[in-house]
């Protein structure tokens, strides 16, 4: 029997101790009406070898494309090292450090994320994460609206630059509670969040959101926005790429004050695409805040000796504490996959990070350049790029990116639903995974494909 | 010692001069003026490192981990290495549905497997937690109340055993918390819920079997009662593995469901996630579901989303919840079938019984003797506290010393001095064994020499900590000296 190790000898003992004659004797305090039950539509049980077979298949269909999407997950080399060690039973199979003594190991490695994650983002304190990058925003939300006592309103200014996910999910999360977002336009030429388009009296607001990058990939001005918002006597959330920030000014230090929260996607830090999850969200704030801060924090003590060692702290913010006034209903969080992010980080050091940065931000560049020396692609913005930009077609987006799959190859993602002004645009990314033969595929295809009057309209599956 | 201060500035260099830094496109106003300060270490000092903190934790596949509420079964290695296969890993969240068919047959199956087992009309995969579908859950309550243009229900009901999550995720949607006793036989006081149940009753939340180890035996009228006010009646899954197979919520009049994959699904508990938490809805929730699901349309799958389903309560986060458990927790649904799935909770059902009459036997009180223990059960040390002046804290760290990690301790808040004890279904009868023999060898100890105990743990990487200076002196990250 599958992970079931009794003897039958062992099963008449133990039924024999409690005083029962079979196991379902068990269940005589479960009403008989309620225990009519079958569950035939479940497949009956099937051997590792079977089902391995089958999960080989179904990959095989999966994940083999030449892939130029980002949008808030992205493509970064993971050393082989990082899931050797996360995925050891030690890691993988313990919980919650809530025995301490028994958990210093996960523990100390928790403290060296927050560790990474305050220096990374040049705030005070980090927490040991939250769900994703959207979700993690929604809390930075709610977290600001606690925070800020000297702003009366529940609103929120959410540039429309912010993920579009990110928007809706935030939406989803923040809305049972009165909290209200004003969605801010972008610079139709930069592609950014002017001066022109902040209100010009905001009133009353608890918070600003500022993306660095945003999703277009194009840099925002995050002192004129930091400090805009501080003169009005809100918080300010900085949403960034953690790989960004190895070369990018760090949220604490934006303007004269520094954000006061930062949070986002941790994903491009060792975490693999897996179909968008599980990845984590990460949070780091200003020491004044850190009481407002959701989930779980370690925090370094003494043990009866005196010698150091790592608990989680803080926790009369929890829920399993403060039930219906807890920070947040959080408790379990994305442990491993921290796990996995602090020990890539420590592998690639500052300099790695900086490397795979600089070099997806060249790549991206190369691409850009070469595919907008074809005729009828356009770079939609002017401001300086990430690692992502958006580019415009004068020919209908969704048959250029069918003949493109055709070839095996994922041209981008379309912002015909979520931005249908912009018209025909195409989000595109090329991180340091990318070669420059990969550019070239994609550059020689996409060639091919505007050269011929008529788009390819139905192209055959690919053969993988 | 911590991988920072094993770092040594120009390690990563090496030997001879270092390129030049990379990234000159950006314009010098945007980048930072210092290096983000990341440990330099070598990939061997890496490994070694992390290799030698793992060394320090307890886990399923090191030690006894009867933690109770959490399910801390074996973890099948095949659930990891088939989720782990390259094609899941490297798709995209956002690649075209025709890149994605193998991982959203398994998603799609899973999702139909669920619906099965709990007798649910429908089922969101995507929250990624337990308490993300708590929140999915009563959002879609609040929304379904709202549709009717019934705004007066302000109110949720939880029990005082549930889990602090619930209450928390009620008051995320909004709702005021009401709470409801438990009786001295552990279930619902009933006569109690019939007095504060009314017009402003949007539902109640109610984990069954619930958090001190019994069945709910008036689960019925409880359920009626709650119905009949129209409110709506909230599963927190918790304690699936208990009844898998055996008894759904659905049968039981349920309308909304969360289960927690890494708890009756077998995923990874990771030193503290990822979990995943589904929901399962009756047919009138159905439409508010959280966004996206999958689809089976012909001879494809595809994804649901906002546009499909316009009530939805909408996205939870940027993409599809925690997928790569997903597929653990699908994995090991194949890999048990129906058959499998039956003896989960007659498995599981069969050790927590077992150990509560054995520990009762050694003179240890239970908190329901009277009950039968579901998958896990209480033991109380209020008479041991009270008569040697050791409690459940002391009890607890001393197991950590003979390689038992501890149970849940001083949860639920309800019973003074508790263990709670989930042996789970993977465990055989000789680790019980041992572990009985130990509590009893440990009882002996607090009453001969009970120093014993309160300076346990005597055998790990530290002794016992001190969690009050930990919240007083925060620090919170390393700062060199």
């Amino acid at each position: 029997m599958p992970f079931i190790p009794h003897t039958e000898k062992e099963v008449k003992e133990m039924l024999d101790a409690i005083g029962v004659s079979s196991i379902e004797d068990l269940f005589d305090e479960i009403p008989p009406e309620l225990k009519a039950v079958s569950i035939d539509a479940v497949p009956s049980t099937q051997s590792e070898m079977d089902v391995s077979r089958l999960m080989m298949e179904r990959a095989e269909e999966d994940g083999r494309q030449l892939s130029f999407i980002g949008a808030g997950a992205y493509e970064h080399h993971i050393p082989a090292a990082v899931w050797e060690l996360t995925t050891r039973g030690e890691f993988y199979t313990a919980y919650t450090p809530y025995q301490a003594e028994a958990s210093q190991g996960t523990l100390q490695l928790l403290y060296e994320y927050q560790t990474m994650m305050s220096r990374l983002n040049g705030l005070d304190v980090s927490n040991a994460s939250l769900y994703d990058g959207a979700s993690g925003l929604a809390e930075a939300v709610l977290m600001a609206v606690r925070a800020n006592r000297k702003s009366k309103s529940k609103k929120i200014l959410m540039p429309k630059t912010v993920h579009p996910h990110y928007r809706k999910t935030v939406e989803a999360i923040v809305n049972k509670q009165d909290i209200k977002l004003e969605i801010l336009d972008y610079d139709a030429t930069g592609g950014h969040l002017s001066p022109e388009q902040l209100p010009q009296s905001p009133g009353d607001f608890a918070a600003l959101v500022i993306p660095q990058p945003n999703f277009f990939g194009v840099m925002e001005d995050v002192d004129m926005l930091t400090d805009w918002a501080h003169s009005h006597g809100a918080l300010v959330i900085a949403v960034v790429n953690p790989i960004a920030l190895a070369l990018l000014q760090p949220p604490g230090e934006w303007g004269e004050n520094g954000a006061d929260i930062a949070c986002g996607e941790g994903q491009p830090l060792g975490i693999p695409l897996s179909s968008g999850g599980p990845y984590y969200g990460f949070m780091c704030c200003k020491q004044a805040l850190v009481r407002q801060m959701p989930g779980r924090i370690i925090g370094k003590t003494l043990d009866m000796d005196g010698k150091p060692g790592y608990t989680l702290t803080l926790q009369a913010r929890e829920q399993h504490i403060r039930r219906s006034k807890a920070t947040s209903n959080i408790c379990t969080n994305q442990g491993l996959m921290i796990t996995a992010s602090t020990i890539h980080m420590a592998i690639l050091g500052a300099h790695g990070l900086e490397e795979a940065a600089a070099t997806s931000n060249e790549n991206t560049n190369t691409l850009i350049d070469k595919l907008t020396a074809l005729p009828g692609v356009e770079k939609v913005f002017e401001r300086p790029v990430f690692h992502e930009a958006v580019l415009k077609f004068d020919t209908p987006l969704k048959d250029v990116l069918r003949a493109l799959n055709a070839q095996n190859l994922i041209g981008g993602y379309s912002l015909e639903d979520e931005y249908p002004e912009l018209d025909n645009a195409l989000l595109v990314c090329a991180t340091e995974t990318k070669t420059q033969a990969d550019i070239d595929t994609y550059v020689n295809h996409l060639e091919r494909i505007l050269s011929k009057q008529e788009t390819v309209k139905c192209p055959v599956s690919p053969k993988i | 010692m911590l991988i920072f201060e094993q770092s040594k500035a120009g390690r990563k260099d090496g030997p001879g001069k270092r390129k030049k830094k990379q990234g000159s496109a950006i314009p010098k106003n945007f980048l930072r003026k210092q290096s983000a300060g990341l440990p330099e270490v070598s990939e061997l000092q890496a490994v070694r490192h992390y290799t030698r903190l793992s060394q320090k934790n307890f886990s399923i596949d090191t030690h006894f981990y009867p933690l109770g509420s959490c399910t801390m079964k074996y973890n099948p290695r095949a659930c990891n290495s088939l989720a782990m296969l390259p094609g899941f890993l490297n798709r995209h969240p956002l690649s075209p549905d025709m890149f994605g068919q193998g991982v959203m047959a398994c998603l799609y199956e899973l999702q139909e497997m669920l619906k099965e087992v709990t007798g649910m009309n429908a089922v969101s995969l995507t929250p990624a937690a337990g308490a993300q579908g708590e929140f999915a859950g009563m959002a879609m309550i609040r929304a379904y109340h709202d549709a009717q243009g019934d705004t007066a229900r302000t109110e949720v009901l939880v029990p005082d055993a549930a889990h602090g999550t619930n209450p928390a995720s009620a008051v995320m949607c909004g709702y005021t918390v009401r709470e409801i006793p438990t009786s001295s036989n552990g279930d619902v006081d009933v006569d109690e819920l019939k007095k504060v149940v009314g017009p402003q009753t949007a539902g109640l939340m109610l984990t069954n079997p619930s958090t001190v180890g019994v069945f709910d035996r008036n689960i019925q009228e409880i359920s009626s009662t709650v119905h009949k006010a129209g409110g709506l009646l909230y599963y927190d899954g918790a304690n699936l593995n208990a009844i898998l197979g055996k008894v759904r919520p659905g049968d039981m009049g349920f309308d909304v469901i969360h289960m927690n994959l890494h708890k009756t699904f077998s995923t990874p508990h990771g030193g503290g996630g990822p979990g995943a938490g589904p929901v399962g809805v009756s047919e009138r929730l159905t439409p508010f579901l959280p966004v996206p699901m999958v689809a089976h349309d012909g001879d494809e799958y595809r994804w649901l989303t906002e546009k499909d389903c316009p009530q939805t309560i909408g996205r939870l986060s940027a993409f599809m919840g925690n997928t790569g458990v997903l597929l653990r927790a699908y994995v090991y649904a194949r890999l048990l079938g129906k058959e499998g799935m039956i003896r989960v909770s007659e498995y599981s059902t069969l050790n927590a019984n077992y150990m509560m009459a054995e520990m009762k036997k050694k003179g240890f009180d239970l908190a329901y003797p009277d009950r039968r223990a579901t998958h896990e059960f209480i033991v109380t040390m209020k008479r041991q506290a009270k008569e040697l002046g050791t409690n459940t804290m002391d009890f607890a760290k001393r197991l950590l010393d003979y390689g038992f990690h501890a149970p849940t301790t001083y949860f639920p808040l309800l019973i003074p001095e508790c263990l709670l004890i989930e042996p789970t279904e993977t465990e055989d009868k000789d680790t019980l064994d041992a572990f009985i023999d130990t509590m009893e060898k440990i009882l002996k100890e607090a009453q001969e020499n009970p120093e014993q105990l309160k300076d346990a743990p005597h055998t790990l990487p530290v002794r016992r900590l001190d969690d009050v200076r930990a919240a007083r002196e925060l620090d919170l990250a390393w700062k060199a000296e």
